[in-house]
């Protein structure tokens, strides 16, 4: 297909490249240097989409990504990506896009018939239209709607490519790099700041590639290309193309998107797709340029209408040539679009300007190439079916149809003034241009050009070269004056015209979200006249323009409503991000394994080679149980090693419990003041059990803790807790109590640790160890510890038992971590040891009534735990007040304690409630929960430990146990919470 | 939000943990009980200057006693959290 509405020569495309592309399955040619849209117009595609709500045919209104209307759905498969703005996308060969909203097909689509039913699709529609009967939403309302009205669909299939995230640093960064911001970076890049200067297209230079501007002499273009040269060889200056700075943050933080590969069929090997940076930045210069906005009348939504300065740049630097134009226009900048048409002998058929007096030397060269001009002249509506054929214009009374394929308009300026209002800071109105300006700004932030609402050249130079000046003069940089470029002068003056009354047709306010005229009446009907409200109701400003093109106009016709000013009704503030930035994007690279860190102990391997299947505990990855051949479940395994560590001996990796190493003179005084129990007094080369309690008097984890020396102890905690007790020592001694001499670190990663449990325990180690220490119970009793060396490698022996066994723990460096492993399995072979995972230690500790993480859930106090004379009487430590106020020491609280199932062969659960027996089950009537279960082969049975209200009172009592999320209801027998070996005999032998 | 750690320099606060407002120290081991409770639970929340604690997690494990004005974000100072509000 030929490029049927493309100029001969000019542009900024190349020729040379010619690119290959398909959209809705036909093939088309565009040029390197295009985009999307710029191609589609130059092949004579007119109709891209079909809008939100009514099914309207839509074509290309704007350059950017401002974009209301030409949402196209790009590539297929897994990259499909839906709502892409066919402006904002640089032609690559063989790309492929597909319109949207449009069934059966674009140009036929049934749906259109929305449009018979608009009264339904009125403001607030989606709160009146579907608001009854209820159940009707997820049946009937939803579908039809997402069906109706939705925007494209996302691909279902899991992203191929990937996400960066990176941070930069800066001493100015400057967004934009049109003529203010091309200026602000020479001035600032020359004094020698480091500048980052990011540019969302992927050429520099702004409108200087879409107007005919002279600059010394030069074109605009060849202007921007010399700014482009020197900044490019200043070492100082880095230029981001392709990137949209997207949000402001505070302490000088901005976000910015780097589209890296978006122009590319896929991302080159080992390069995302795209990248977020977070840009900090000493100071910052938003030069953004300021976006035209249509004005309000009958069909303004056909193809073929479009914004004059859209209009003007793709004749200019895409070289497309438009068919029969007309121009509406309400401002002097208009009037170039025109001249720039007659330049490039496109035929301009008439120009339209409300206003009845426009500069002389505006309009003459326009009458002199027999355009007519129609000053004091509106147009009312539009006439066409998929594209536009006429015009309809309302002059002193009388009708005037003009048949034009294209209409250009030119309501004013709005300056691009979202980044400033993101830390909150409110946007002025300037009657002077008609439009909003940048109020107060985020400290550090300037606004150049356009931006701030100057609109001609000489000033977006020179006041850009001045704010790059001062912001790296602040800084300490020393600028010198460079002479002003010369330019022409030129007229910007602006008459707004936010609505033309006289017309018939549905006049859009907003294209994206068919939001009309009406709809702003319909509102300000119903109450909802606040900018804010206006917007909820009618969804004026949603969706991927974010209102880019429509909000002021809403805005203004709402104040004309209401009788006001525009600067009295105000505009809504922006929040980031200013463009639509995909998740994954957000996401990074922190998706599927790498969404957050795995930790691996030292045994990982060996235990992935023994059966083990793995949990995650904690930020860990545990051995839950090992399978051996022929073991036919969880259950089976699980058995088989509680039973060898209560017959023989068995080995856990103990590792991922949070390991803490205290060391100082006061390091004994400061451990009784975190534990509710006495460490000052515990002997050298003994551990003990402790128990610490938050401020408020709850439980906040327990642990053993050992001293190696006088002066030098080591603490374990909870795994899932370990993080959370050194931020909380941490605390208690930078903040209370900094005159204690002590110092801790965390050792976790450092050692390694091995329970060895079981009645052969001993055995196994003086088999590993020989000679090297004495481990007889007088010698190595229950709760000693030892630091030792053996085969040159430093370790350390507890004598702790969870299981209630005779039992160690051994520790090495983390190095030597899988050979201690296999060493204790090759010392046991004889013994029948067998490693055992978390199932199994969990089974091993509930029948000796330890409490874990299921009591120890932050709602427990000690007594609740049965642990409460351990509260020292004779000091002060963390909790000790608030523990005793009436409510956390109620005898009625439920408290820990053991739990049988009546019918041995019945299951227990944790979380099921208990309740009284021939009574039915409320909240009122429960009296505590199940807080860990296990199978114990010891009992030969499911047993529980449980909190109930006087749990130890009431032994031998039977209660519910009741289940309903999971069908349970068990009667259960009240018992002591100790399964196992009540006396403790088997820890001292 | 950047925080000036006193020993890292300009940190990003995604590097830092904050329980919120330093509003008073530690009460003695003999403080009535009620002083304690205000101590454990009583926040002024201003609108405006917060003197807050926030804790360098992933950096050199500092408690900081940071002046943050809530409204702003804006942070006056962050000075080593010893000996609590004083
Ligand atoms: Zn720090």
């Amino acid at each position: 297909m030929t490029n049927s509405q493309r100029l001969s020569s000019g542009g900024l495309i190349d020729r040379g490249k010619p690119l290959s592309f398909r959209f809705d399955g036909k093939t088309y040619r565009g040029f390197a240097g295009d985009t999307l849209a710029s191609a589609l117009l130059a092949n004579g595609v007119k109709l891209v989409g079909r809008s939100f709500k009514y099914h309207r045919p839509r074509g290309i209104f704007t350059t950017g990504a401002e974009e209301p209307n030409a949402l196209i759905t790009l590539r297929s498969g897994a990259r499909r990506e839906p709502n892409t703005k066919a402006t904002t996308v640089e032609l690559y060969g063989g790309l492929e896009a597909t319109s949207q909203n449009c069934w059966p097909s674009l140009d036929f689509d049934l749906q259109a018939v929305n449009q018979l039913f608009a009264p339904l699709f009125v403001g607030g529609f989606y709160y009146k239209t579907f608001m009854w009967p209820a159940a009707f939403w997820e049946k009937v309302y939803e579908p039809l709607i997402r069906r109706a009205a939705g925007l494209g669909a996302a691909s279902g299939l899991p992203d191929p490519d990937r996400y960066e995230h990176a941070t930069a640093y800066c001493d100015v960064l400057i967004i934009g790099a049109g003529p203010a911001g091309l200026s602000a970076a020479l001035a600032a890049g020359r004094a020698g700041a480091r500048v980052i200067l990011c540019e969302e297209d992927f050429r520099l230079g702004g409108r200087l590639l879409a107007d005919h501007y002279q600059i010394d002499g030069e074109t605009g273009t060849q202007w921007a290309e010399q700014a482009e040269a020197e900044l490019t060889a200043l070492p100082e200056v880095r230029i981001f193309r392709r990137t949209s700075v997207f949000g402001v943050y505070d302490g000088g933080v901005y976000g910015a998107l780097e589209r890296v590969a978006d122009h590319l069929p896929q991302p080159p090997v080992h390069q995302p797709r795209q990248r977020v940076w977070q840009i900090v930045a000493r100071r910052a210069i938003t030069a953004m340029g300021a976006l035209e906005r249509p004005i309000v009348f009958g069909g303004n939504d056909r193809p073929g209408v479009m914004l004059a300065s859209a209009l003007r740049a793709y004749v200019n630097r895409f070289a497309v040539a438009p068919g029969r134009v007309a121009l509406f226009t309400t401002t002097d900048d208009g009037w170039k679009t025109a001249e720039d048409l007659i330049r490039a002998e496109i035929p301009i058929e008439i120009v339209i300007d409300p206003r009845a007096n426009v500069a002389e030397w505006l309009m003459k060269p326009i009458a002199r190439a027999g355009t007519r001009i129609l000053l004091d002249a509106v147009v009312t509506d539009t006439k066409g079916g998929r594209s536009l054929q006429a015009i309809e214009v309302l002059k002193s009374g009388s009708k005037l149809t003009f048949d034009v394929d294209t209409l250009a308009v030119s309501g004013g300026f709005n300056p691009q003034i979202g980044l400033s209002t993101h830390l909150g800071g409110r946007p002025r109105w300037s009657d002077e241009i008609g439009a909003f300006v940048p109020g107060e700004l985020p400290s550090g932030m300037a606004v150049a050009g356009a931006a701030a609402g100057q609109y001609k050249l000489a000033e977006c130079l020179a006041k850009g070269a001045a704010c790059g000046a001062v912001a790296a003069t602040d800084l300490g940089f020393s600028a010198s004056a460079q002479p002003a470029p010369r330019v022409a002068d030129e007229a910007i003056e602006v008459k707004p015209l936010w609505h033309v009354a006289q017309s018939r047709h549905k006049a859009f306010v907003d294209l994206q979200n068919d939001v009309t005229s009406k709809d702003v009446e319909i509102a300000h009907r119903e109450g909802f006249r606040a900018v804010e409200h206006l917007k909820r109701y009618t969804t004026l400003g949603m969706a991927t323009d974010q209102g880019k093109t429509s909000n002021i106009n809403g805005h203004a016709l709402m104040a004309d409503l209401v009788g006001r000013a525009v600067a009295e009704v105000g505009t809504t503030r922006t929040r980031p991000p200013h463009v639509p930035i995909a998740i994954g994007a957000l996401a990074g690279p922190h998706v599927g394994a790498h969404f957050k860190p795995t930790r691996y102990p030292a045994g990982h391997e060996w235990a992935l080679a023994n059966g083990a299947s793995m949990v995650d505990a904690g930020q860990w990855h545990r051995p839950r149980w090992f399978t051996k051949p022929g073991e036919k479940d969880w259950l089976e395994s699980v058995t088989r090693e509680a039973k060898t560590v209560r017959a023989a001996v068995g080995v856990c990796d103990v590792s991922t419990l949070g390991k803490i190493d205290i060391q100082g003179r006061d390091a004994g005084i400061f451990l009784d003041r975190v534990y509710v129990n006495m460490f000052s007094s515990l002997a050298v080369g003994k551990a003990r059990y402790g128990l610490m309690l938050r401020e408020d008097g709850f439980v906040l984890d327990d642990g053993t803790t050992a001293r190696l020396a006088s002066d030098h102890y080591v603490m374990s905690t909870t795994t899932g807790n370990a993080a959370k007790v050194m931020q909380h020592l941490e605390f208690c001694h930078q903040v209370h109590w900094p005159e204690l001499d002590v110092a801790m670190v965390s050792v976790t990663e450092q050692w390694t640790q091995y329970a060895v449990a079981g009645p052969k325990a001993r055995v196994l180690l003086q088999n590993l160890l020989g000679d090297a220490l004495d481990l007889s119970n007088e010698a190595f009793p229950y709760m000693a510890c030892v630091e030792f060396t053996w085969a040159n490698v430093p370790m350390r022996l507890f004598r702790l038992s969870f299981s209630g066994e005779l039992a160690y723990e051994i520790a090495v460096p983390a190095d030597y971590g899988e050979a201690l492993l296999r060493e204790l399995m090759r010392a046991g072979a004889s013994l029948g040891v067998a490693p055992y995972g978390t199932e199994a230690l969990g089974v091993l500790r509930i029948e000796k009534g330890h409490v874990s993480v299921g009591e120890l859930n932050g709602q427990t106090t000690a007594a609740d735990l049965g642990l409460g004379r351990m509260l020292s009487t004779k000091k002060d430590f963390i909790g000790r007040v608030l523990a005793r106020r009436p409510a956390l020491t109620d005898p009625e609280r439920p408290t820990l304690a053991g739990f049988k199932p009546v019918d041995s062969a019945q299951r227990l659960r944790s979380g099921a409630h208990f309740v009284p027996l021939g009574i039915t089950p409320s909240v009122e009537n429960g009296e505590g929960y199940m807080t860990s279960v296990a199978f114990s082969p010891h009992v030969g049975s499911w047993i529980g430990l449980g909190l109930i209200k006087r749990g130890p009172a009431r032994i031998g009592e039977r209660v519910r146990a009741y289940d309903p999320v999971r069908g349970g209801d068990v009667e259960v027998e009240i018992c002591s919470p100790v399964f196992v070996d009540p006396e403790g005999a088997r820890l001292h032998v | 939000m950047r925080i000036p750690c006193p020993f890292c320099g300009l940190r990003d606060s995604s590097e830092f943990v904050t329980i919120g407002e330093a509003s008073m120290s530690r009460p003695p081991a003999d403080a009535p009980e009620a002083q304690i409770f205000d101590y454990v639970y009583l926040r002024d929340n201003p609108a405006g200057v917060n003197q807050e604690l926030w804790y360098h997690a992933q950096g050199c494990r500092s408690w900081l006693k940071v002046a943050r004005d809530t409204r702003t974000h804006e942070i006056e100072s962050a000075v080593l959290a010893r000996g609590g509000a004083q």
